[in-house]
């Protein structure tokens, strides 16, 4: 009985082992992989070598003698290609940090705004979400940068849509407060202010668990965060004075200015990424099943309870993934900032490869970047999304 | 029952309160429920108001439509003559003036095939021939050089040609290695399945620019010497790579919505995995991922413009190269907007059914 059930011991001609099999196929495809990885490789290094192209990162020790339109951190054309390379990245990671953020802000109001009960506001928003996802980001990168240059005005007639704040063809430019002490000081103060909210948290947590007592926290943390850099600012007593930017000469001078090029990419990846992230809300709200607010409702939740405790909870879980790659998106389409001269990695890179001819080297620098970019965000977001998963039983 | 008579007259005579019919009803409900929503509706009106009659004075009332660049720049609206004057250029690129019903005869093609192919009755074996026939006869049509057709240098390709070339082959060609991706990636041979992962998320990982970066400086050094395969052909490769990994990830999910249950049938009346996958599994998975495919499709023809970057001229750049035209110099919003309306039309055209076969295909499967 059991030699029946059980796989005949004689001996099986090795093709009907599905093991044997198994491991006859990985042999066989694993083998065609690298036999064609060699035959590029080889291929790479005669190439190489009729063209007397020295290999390896040597390069990035030399100097890049090339200038770069915006940088994070000091740079002249006389620092090496690595620091160029450098620049490149905290470009990079500069318009994309901005980017999402402000992507997240639209993207959940447009969401929200196309389920809204008024007929004209949802329609404008599923208009949006329509034209801006029907059109290529790198058209509208084109369309803006543009309007940068041929519909806004020059510096000398400015447009000065707020006090402070001036739009030329040049660039966009706004006072910030002119810097004084008070600011780091005030910056500390909001951090110590954190940390208040933090233990305060923790202890009402306590408290709740104790007595069931609800301490309001969102509003005391309000206050609380508000307050102690307000406070700071008043005992250096409050100055007041702006850094406002001043017509001289072709071009503004002081305040902060925000260039045509980071302009333009920052506006066209927002509105492009938003409608994406505008639909992605509007299914995460629209999967929670309305028995929920009625059930969360009939034991006596406030709307805005409902919305903490109930809601967002569970939309969450359904938002975050696709909202991950879609920022993910935001970051890789980035690289497109190459064709309107916004200084990023991918233009960086681009101009080292054709002013040494290490292509190999610099298509696999950006490969590596983008790659480090992506997988850390997806490890961090896995870790995020299994903390929020649903514990089932 | 005179009382009952009564209330049945009254009740065929008073109409809704006027508040609660007919327009003025439906703009309370919809418009002006609550003071919050009434707030949002005025300050839109008021903000349309400031908005609108710029833009139509702009567009419509100010603007020209058929005069030479130069009367352009005295005019304060749209400049919409370029268009006209730059059309050819915009549509065909560089292709021979003469020959220019080639491509319009393949784009037209192309266009009746995706009609007819969006009704699912025509769906099957026969609809695959119709393809890879019609595909021959646009290649042919482009290329040239056979039935007496002179021959067109792919370098002259461009315009809104190249752009559906490149997606619309690089997806049929992309679709073959995506399903094997897939099906690598939920093999049990630890060496396959680790290769597709690798490779998937990989290419996932990095933007299409490189990619093409890598199609146009790095493929030389990868093919021997005399072996020169021309600048569409590489970027080709590059958009059918990067298809590819999206692809496989979405017939993935595909497969993993199959229930457990059909393998284990398919086993158990003898099928070895081929057949298994080839009769009962892909059938049954592909169906489901055909709206998320054309989302895939729809991305895929907005990527393509990225070939921009490394000068190809695809539609996108040929409006670009009309641009550079002296004589029109200024006009880039008008040019753009032209541009942006032919990709909004195709793209819209293919979502909203998209979206109508998801809406179909669900109602099928529940009936």
């Amino acid at each position: 009985m059991s030699s029946q059930n059980t796989q005949p011991s004689g001996k099986v001609f090795f093709w009907y082992d599905p093991v044997k099999r198994g491991i006859i196929y990985q042999v066989f495809t694993l083998l065609a992989v690298g036999l064609l990885g060699y035959y590029l490789f080889s291929n790479v290094q005669i190439n190489l070598e009729r063209q007397s192209i020295a290999t390896g990162f040597g390069f990035l020790d030399k100097e890049s003698s090339f200038e770069i339109g915006e940088s994070l951190i000091e740079y002249s054309s006389a620092d090496t290609y690595a620091r160029a390379l450098v620049v490149g990245v905290l470009n990079t990671l500069k318009v994309s940090f901005v980017g999402i953020v402000l992507t997240v802000l639209l993207g959940t109001l447009i969401g929200i705004a196309r389920l809204s009960s008024n007929w004209l506001v949802s329609k404008i928003a599923s208009g949006y979400i329509e034209l801006f996802q029907n059109i290529p980001i790198l058209l509208q990168l084109f369309f803006f940068y543009a309007l940068f240059y041929e519909v806004f005005p020059s510096p000398r007639q400015a447009l000065n849509p707020i006090v402070g704040v001036f739009i030329t063809n040049r660039g966009i430019v706004y006072g910030v407060p002119e810097s004084h002490k008070a600011h780091g000081a005030m910056f500390v103060a909001f951090l110590v202010g954190i940390v208040i909210v933090f233990f305060l948290k923790r202890w009402a947590k306590k408290r709740q668990i104790a007595t069931g007592q609800i301490f309001p926290v969102f509003y005391t943390a309000l206050v609380i965060l508000l307050a102690l850099p307000i406070v700071t600012w008043l005992l250096y007593s409050a100055p007041t004075a702006m850094d406002v930017p001043k017509l001289s000469g072709f071009n503004f001078e002081g305040g902060v200015n925000v260039s045509p090029e980071f302009g333009a990419l920052l506006f066209g990846l927002v509105l492009y990424t938003a409608a994406f992230v505008a639909e992605i809300v509007r299914a995460g709200i629209q999967s929670i099943d309305k028995g929920q607010t009625e059930a969360a409702m009939s034991i006596g939740l406030r709307p805005g309870q409902i919305m903490k405790l109930v809601i967002l909870p569970q939309a969450l879980r359904v938002i975050v993934p696709p909202l991950t790659s879609q920022l993910l998106n935001l970051t890789k389409n980035s690289s497109l900032a190459v064709a309107i001269g916004y200084p990023d990695f991918v233009a960086v890179a681009g101009t080292s490869i054709n002013q040494t001819g290490q292509a190999i080297e610099g298509v696999a620098l950006i490969m590596v970047v983008y790659l480090t970019i992506s997988l850390s965000t997806s490890v961090f977001m896995n870790w995020y999304n299994k903390r929020i998963a649903l514990v089932e039983r | 029952m005179t009382e009952a008579k009564v209330t049945a007259e009254s009740s065929e005579v008073l109409k809704p309160p006027i508040s609660h019919a007919g327009i003025i009803g439906w703009a309370r409900l919809n418009l002006f429920n609550g003071w919050f929503n009434s707030t949002l509706t005025i300050l839109i009106l008021v903000a349309a108001l400031q908005l609108i009659p710029p833009f139509v004075n702009w567009a419509f009332i100010d603007s020209v439509w058929n005069t030479t660049g130069a009367e352009c720049q005295q005019v304060k609206g749209a400049c919409w003559s370029v268009i006209p004057a730059n059309f050819r250029l915009v549509i065909f690129g560089f292709y021979p003036a003469e020959s220019q019903w080639r491509p319009l005869l393949a784009m037209i093609m192309l266009v009746g095939l995706l009609l007819y192919s969006k009704n699912r009755n025509n769906w099957g074996k026969r609809l695959l021939y119709i393809w890879l026939f019609s595909l021959f006869i646009m290649g042919v049509l482009m290329r040239g050089g056979l039935f007496g057709l002179q021959p067109v240098e792919s370098a002259k390709w461009s315009g809104l040609p190249l752009t559906l070339i490149l997606s619309f082959f690089g997806m049929l060609a992309a679709y073959p290695l995506g399903v094997v991706l897939a099906l690598g990636r939920r093999s049990n041979l630890t060496g396959i399945r680790s290769l597709c992962v690798v490779y998937i998320e990989m290419i996932r990982g990095v933007p299409l620019i490189s990619l093409l970066f890598m199609s146009s400086i790095m493929f030389p050094l990868f093919l021997p010497k005399d072996l020169n395969i021309d600048k569409i052909l590489r970027a080709q490769v590059a958009i059918i790579l990067f298809t590819a990994a999206y692809i496989a990830e979405v017939v993935r999910g595909g497969l993993q919505a199959i229930d457990r249950g059909q393998y284990e049938a398919a086993e158990s009346i003898g099928l070895n995995y081929y057949q298994t996958m080839r009769l009962v599994i892909l059938p049954q998975a592909l169906k489901i991922v055909i709206p998320p495919s054309v989302g895939i499709l729809i991305s895929a023809f907005k990527d393509t413009s990225l070939v921009v970057i490394i000068a190809l001229y695809d539609l996108l750049n040929t409006s670009k190269s009309a641009l550079s035209n002296p004589e029109w110099m200024g006009s880039s919003s008008e040019v753009y907007i032209f541009v942006a309306l032919i990709y909004f039309l195709f793209c819209y055209l293919m979502s909203s059914y998209s979206r109508r076969l998801e809406a179909e295909l669900e109602y099928k499967s529940t009936e």
